[in-house]
């Protein structure tokens, strides 16, 4: 299991390679997500952002984490590695990695990593638009996502 | 002492990172916001918005028991990934 705060880009072939040399066992399947810096929000383009972190606690949430979704859906690895500092427009800024006997389970450890990391991890984004930057606020809708998987622990 | 850091918004709202601030018996993070809010009435600014807080790098909420050392962290609701 990895879990990493970076303020350097990342290559995927190389995570996903350490995700495979960490593999507990031989995995049937790996999913990987990384998310990408857009070029616009609900107010029209933007010019890059920058991400603020906490961080003793960052990457201690971050393992933490990583360690609950390997626990819950039967991972045979995870890997967790988030940016930090300014971030140009289509940068990558986030990458999660999970290994499973079956695809389902790594489908669902992936989704269930970045829908609570939205709400768990202290990572703030500020966004520029027309020179001044805005912090970007938290949606309803990334807290109902994390909150799901709390009610339903059969998922 | 107690050790407070503010983070993103709260950061800017009261003007700098780390703030120190008496430890006392049975105090609770209620508590070490209003010493905080004595202090310097910015925090009361800071109070407008929803704060979440961190004990020692965990999450707790308004009613946690803080001691002597401790770091208590306040920031906005996160906007990672």
């Amino acid at each position: 299991m990895f879990a990493r705060v970076s303020d350097t880009d990342f290559n995927q072939q190389r995570l996903y390679d350490e995700l495979v040399a960490g593999c507990a066992a031989s995995p049937g399947g790996i999913v990987t997500f990384t998310g990408l810096v857009r070029d616009f929000n609900d107010n029209g383009k933007i010019d890059g952002l920058s991400l603020e972190h906490y961080p003793p606690m960052t990457e201690h949430a971050m393992r933490s984490l990583a360690e609950q979704a390997i626990s819950r859906f039967a991972l045979t690895n995870a890997g967790i590695v988030h940016r930090v500092g300014h971030l140009s427009n289509f940068s990558q800024i986030v990458w999660v990695g999970c290994a499973a006997s079956h695809r389902a389970s790594a489908f669902d450890a992936a989704c269930y990593i970045m829908d609570t990391l939205k709400t768990a991890v202290p990572l703030w984004k500020k966004e520029f638009q027309n020179g001044t930057g805005h912090w970007v606020k938290a949606k309803a809708s990334d807290a109902d996502a994390s909150l799901a998987w709390m009610k339903d622990n059969d998922r | 002492m107690i050790t407070v850091k503010a983070f993103a918004q709260v950061r800017e709202v009261v003007g700098k990172e780390t703030w120190q601030v008496a430890g006392a018996h049975n105090q609770t993070v209620a508590d070490v916001l209003d010493n905080l809010c004595e202090l310097d009435s910015r925090w009361r600014a800071a109070m407008d918005d929803e704060l979440l807080v961190a004990v020692n790098h965990t999450m707790r909420d308004s009613s946690f028991t803080v001691n002597d050392g401790d770091e208590v962290a306040f920031f906005p609701p996160v906007t990672g990934g």
